[in-house]
């Protein structure tokens, strides 16, 4: 029998027995984005002219939780399991190193998943959400969250001091998740950075996943999704060729 | 049969550092095997190379017949190692450790073994309580049943006895000296050679990546020739005798002998000089002494 069931439910479980750190602590802070955000601009900006500001952010809010938290689970695990030492309760196993990759990659959607769930339920009595193409949603928030598990791991196997991974999320993931759209439709932006956000594949993510909420989205969500794929299509091959050379893992 | 460790010129290179400079060693099955060697020499580099932390440069690992690159999955099931470092997952209980480490393995509903392997360890009464919550000697405890959560045929301990209580090494040999009983093939390094020497069948003794010795204890052992007399005088130790001198304490004086027939001559000195000989011991050489007198040959 595989030991990949047993790698997932460990890593579903380390995230879970500190799930006010985990959860709890990313859903108050978008929260605390929502209700600042949403005060300040409400009335002053409407989107696809009959979207309220407070409702086109709620699932920008929802995807950069979803975002921040599956790039978090992976990295971190790895990067405190190397530090630590434990990593070699998991290298000594007879695992494949794609078991190894789904395992990481799979907890790290499902937290991602678990807390972008968790603010949406929380804005809810809040905000006046429809839910229009729910399974554009799912695919979304399922191909974003594996991506940045991926990144996630890229990141943890690479660095050496949990700082690196700091600056790995501070100076690449945040600003592209920012840049992205989670606060703003990039047709309010001028003609060059609306140009330059086509490459951001954060933007895709976010819009696609917007389109299941509102029927309407910037791009066409079939172009956002195959963008993503293949996205999600790099990593994976980066990160797969990372784990099969034993890169910075194996001696 | 397979041999259940087999390694043929391996070579290892980290840097500047040459680890391994062409190891070649064969452990049977069933032996109690020790691996010797001052700090740098190579042991936990080996180590590793057998349970696939580490990748060889040159030559070729097996165990129990599987080679540890190709046929990982076999190789790696056929292993146990307690490594070096105390190391363990804050996240989790002794139960859930046990239970987690067995399952990457592919063994499941392995309560039962769980329980045993708990039970020799005397870890039952800490099944629930947190990693981080217990002593140095309890995690020490917990990485050896890890090792042997999956009944692995050979278990490696490198230094497993390092900074552990006499009482717990005692519960520890014994334990070993068990499942090795049981058919478990053991290679165990440390530092205590009176552990090697009392537990070992055979002995690989490593120095800057290379094998200077493989034998059985016992011949090693007969490889040193010098023995040690060990007096206490009523007065000053003949000045012919000084020269002889070896590690001599404030009580008593120990004197490096060639073979028996110095003894003779040593103690006819002593007469003449007049003194008086309050206690005498003569002793054998153990493995320390053969330990130093390989490493400074090679």
């Amino acid at each position: 029998m595989s030991g990949f069931p047993t790698l997932l439910y460990k890593e579903v479980l380390r995230f879970w027995k500190v799930s006010t750190q985990t959860i709890g602590a990313p859903v108050l802070t978008a929260v605390l984005f929502l209700f600042i955000f949403s005060h300040v601009m409400e009335g002053r900006i409407r989107i696809y002219d009959a979207v309220p500001y407070a409702a086109f952010l709620v699932p920008g809010l929802v995807m950069m939780s979803v975002l921040q938290n599956a790039f978090a689970n992976s990295s971190s695990s790895l990067v405190q399991s190397k530090m630590t030492g434990n990593i070699i309760f998991v290298l000594l196993p007879p695992l494949a190193y794609w078991e190894f990759f789904a395992a990481y990659v799979l907890a790290a959607a499902a937290r991602g998943m678990v807390v972008g769930a968790a603010v949406l339920l929380v804005t809810l009595p809040f905000v006046e959400i429809e839910f229009r193409r729910p399974l554009w949603i799912i695919a979304f928030a399922f191909s974003a969250s594996a991506v940045l598990g991926s990144l996630g791991m890229i990141a943890g196997i690479w660095a050496e001091k949990i700082d690196q991974v700091a600056a790995f999320q501070n100076f690449f993931i945040m600003p592209l998740t920012f840049l992205s759209g989670v606060f703003y439709s990039i047709h309010s932006l001028p003609a060059f950075w609306q140009g330059i956000s086509h490459f951001n594949p954060f933007f895709y993510m976010i819009d696609g996943f917007r389109y299941g909420f509102f029927g309407v989205s910037d791009v066409n969500p079939f172009r956002s999704l195959a963008v993503v794929t293949a996205f999600l299509g790099v990593v994976s091959a980066i990160t797969l060729t990372m784990l099969k050379s034993g890169y910075r893992l194996r001696h | 049969m397979p041999a259940a460790i087999e390694v043929r010129d391996v070579h290892k290179r980290f840097g500047e550092l040459q680890a391994l400079s062409g190891i070649d060693l064969e452990i049977r099955q069933g032996e109690f095997f020790g691996l010797l060697g001052p700090n740098g020499a190579g042991k936990t580099t080996l180590i590793s190379v057998l349970a696939g932390l580490a990748r060889a440069d040159r030559g070729s690992a097996r165990v129990m017949g599987h080679d540890v690159r190709a046929d990982y999955r076999a190789a790696r099931r056929s292993l146990g190692v307690v490594p070096q470092e105390l190391v363990f997952d804050p996240f989790f209980t002794v139960r859930e450790t046990l239970r987690f480490q067995s399952g990457y393995f592919g063994v499941r509903d392995n309560g039962a073994w769980i329980e045993e392997v708990m039970r020799h360890l005397d870890l039952a009464s800490k099944a629930e309580v947190n990693m981080r919550a217990l002593s140095g000697g309890m995690k020490r405890r917990v990485l050896v049943a890890q090792a042997l959560v999956h009944k692995p045929p050979v278990i490696v301990l490198d230094e497993p006895t390092a900074g552990v209580d006499v009482e717990l090494r005692q519960a520890l040999w014994q334990f070993i000296r068990r499942l090795n009983r049981d058919g478990h093939t053991i290679v165990l390094t440390t530092h205590y050679l009176e552990e090697a020497e009392a537990l070992c069948e055979r002995i690989a003794m490593l120095k800057q990546g290379r094998v200077v010795a493989l034998d059985s204890t016992a011949n090693l052992l007969k490889r040193v020739h010098h023995l040690f007399l060990r007096l206490r005088l009523s007065g000053e130790l003949p000045g012919e005798l000084r020269p002889l001198e070896h590690g001599s304490t404030a009580e008593a004086h120990i004197l490096r002998l060639k073979g028996f027939e110095d003894v003779e001559q040593a103690l006819a000195c002593i007469r003449k000089a007049g003194c008086r000989i309050e206690e005498m011991e003569l002793m054998q050489p153990d493995l320390e002494d053969a330990f130093v007198d390989v490493m400074q040959r090679s």
